[in-house]
């Protein structure tokens, strides 16, 4: 127990540490040069602080950017999830459907822009299918790696007490599928903050990624500093918040009630 | 209770013109070498593999009848329990993708944990308890169902020989109480000498041999000392 109570301020200690010296290295080494072009970290803390407490003008751009986040998030991962369903369960569906998806998994997210914008335009759909796009594929091939990866002795047993086939998907192969589908999402989570980051800087006039093209401009490096934090901290709070509900969810793998 | 009755039960990789019968509450003992087709029989009866011949339920054929509706409890090898369910789900887990009431669920699960005294781990889950305390889980459930034929696929395998030899004799009683007409997987004699009314011997997808307990582990002995 001893060890217990002395390791933990010692491991909060070991994963602080390295940030303090890159900040104050930072700190020291922006002082030093005193160019506007690499500002000190102070002046990035008051500026984040302005832009988020003073001025609050940085919440509209970030609201705009949580919704359409959330919103192919939520869309892209519950199709994903029903695409990747119909592919891991149904041996037909893994036939005729397996190759489309190889066909336009290797396509990155981004690299839909163009088409998007001549065929949806510039609007709020695009940044929000472009997010959709990021997140239906790797849920997909998780949703499908994971329902495949179900021991097929536990679908013989639950067969043997007499469940139907829907029975065995929802309340077997689903639930012991949730690990890999969990990681796919908490994959996606960060991924689709950076999506929209790029999607926003081309495409709409609103958000996180127009507020960083806008301070590009006036060169307002402390600006675009703050906005890279905050999509920084919207990624990990995304990422926490996946793997809370992957805990609670998938706490039986460690055999706790 | 059920009559079992195998007849010219031949499989494209496996088995080999099976003929067997198992009388209503006996509990025979499948032995045999490692690949000789014990398991894929168990299935077979289970309705998992496909096969030719004939599976007679109390001389009614089941051919064509889905695994669930053969109505048997089946203790898998390694018991496949629902390790995403705590115990008392992986018990109540036939009963209720059967649409039984949950009035009947709570009875039937609280009497078979009584049984097999496992009250105290119902909100456990499988990664959580012993190898001896799952097997009881996975009998349980197989129970649970009120089963026609129970089919046991090395129940004692992977635990230690303490535990086994226990397990074993629980596992016998319980079956004589019930007088559930049983199928037992093992390749080992003592387990099969402790536990068996019969004893038929497979090798290379057939049976062999059956016959009492004694006469068969005295044929072993003649065989070996010949050998």
């Amino acid at each position: 127990m001893a060890v217990n109570k002395r390791s933990k301020p010692l491991s909060g200690l070991v994963c602080l540490a390295p940030a303090g010296v890159l900040l104050l290295t930072w700190e020291a080494l922006a002082c030093w040069k005193g160019s506007p072009l690499f500002p000190p970290f102070s002046a990035v803390a008051r500026q984040f602080y302005a832009l988020l407490v003073t001025q609050g003008s940085l919440w509209p751009h970030l609201a705009v950017s949580l919704g359409r986040v959330t919103a192919g998030f939520v869309l892209g991962s519950a199709a994903g999830l029903l695409a990747g369903v119909l592919i891991g369960w149904n041996r037909l569906a893994a036939v005729s459907l397996g190759p489309l998806v190889s066909i336009f998994y290797p396509i990155p997210a981004l690299g839909w822009i163009p088409l998007l914008m001549i065929w949806v335009g510039l609007n709020e759909a695009l940044p929000v299918l472009i997010v959709f796009i990021c997140c239906f594929f790797p849920v997909l091939y998780n949703t499908v790696s994971g329902i495949r990866s179900v021991d097929v002795g536990q679908i013989r047993a639950a067969r043997t007490l007499g469940a139907s086939e829907l029975q065995i998907l929802c309340r077997v192969v689903l639930p012991l599928s949730l690990p890999s589908i969990f990681t796919g999402l908490r994959l996606e989570a960060g991924m689709a903050w950076r999506a929209i980051i790029a999607a926003e800087m081309i495409a709409v006039p609103t958000g996180i990624g127009v507020l960083m093209m806008k301070a590009e401009s006036l060169i307002l490096v402390d600006a675009i500093m703050v906005c890279m934090a905050v999509l920084s901290l919207m990624c990990f709070a995304f990422e926490k918040a996946i793997g809370y509900f992957e805990q609670k969810y998938t706490r039986w793998l460690e055999g706790r009630p | 209770m059920t009559f079992v009755e195998l007849r010219e039960i031949t499989n494209s990789y496996c088995l080999d013109r099976v003929n067997l019968q198992v009388p209503d509450g006996e509990l025979l003992v499948l032995m045999g070498p490692t690949g000789s087709g014990k398991t894929t029989l168990l299935n077979v009866i289970a309705g998992l593999e496909e096969y030719r011949g004939s599976v007679l339920f109390d001389g009614r054929p089941v051919d064509g009848t889905a695994p669930g509706r053969r109505n048997i409890g089946y203790l898998f090898q390694g018991n496949n329990l629902f390790p995403h369910m705590d115990v008392y789900s992986n018990i109540a887990f036939g009963l209720k993708v059967r649409g039984a009431g949950s009035a009947e669920i709570a009875e039937r699960v609280e009497k078979l944990m009584d049984m097999f005294e496992i009250s105290g781990l119902r909100n456990r889950f499988p990664a959580g308890l012993s190898g001896g305390e799952r097997q009881r889980v996975a009998l349980a459930r197989a129970l649970a169902i009120s089963p026609d034929v129970l089919l046991l696929d090395e129940p004692t395998n992977s635990l230690d020989y303490r535990t086994s030899r226990r397990l074993r004799a629980e596992f016998r009683k319980w079956q004589k109480r019930l007088g559930i007409t049983t199928v037992y997987v093992t390749h080992d004699c003592s387990e099969a000498e402790q536990m068996a009314d019969r004893i038929a011997v497979m090798e290379q997808g057939r049976i062999v041999r059956t016959g009492r307990p004694e006469d068969i582990l005295r044929f072993f002995a003649e065989t070996e000392d010949m050998a």
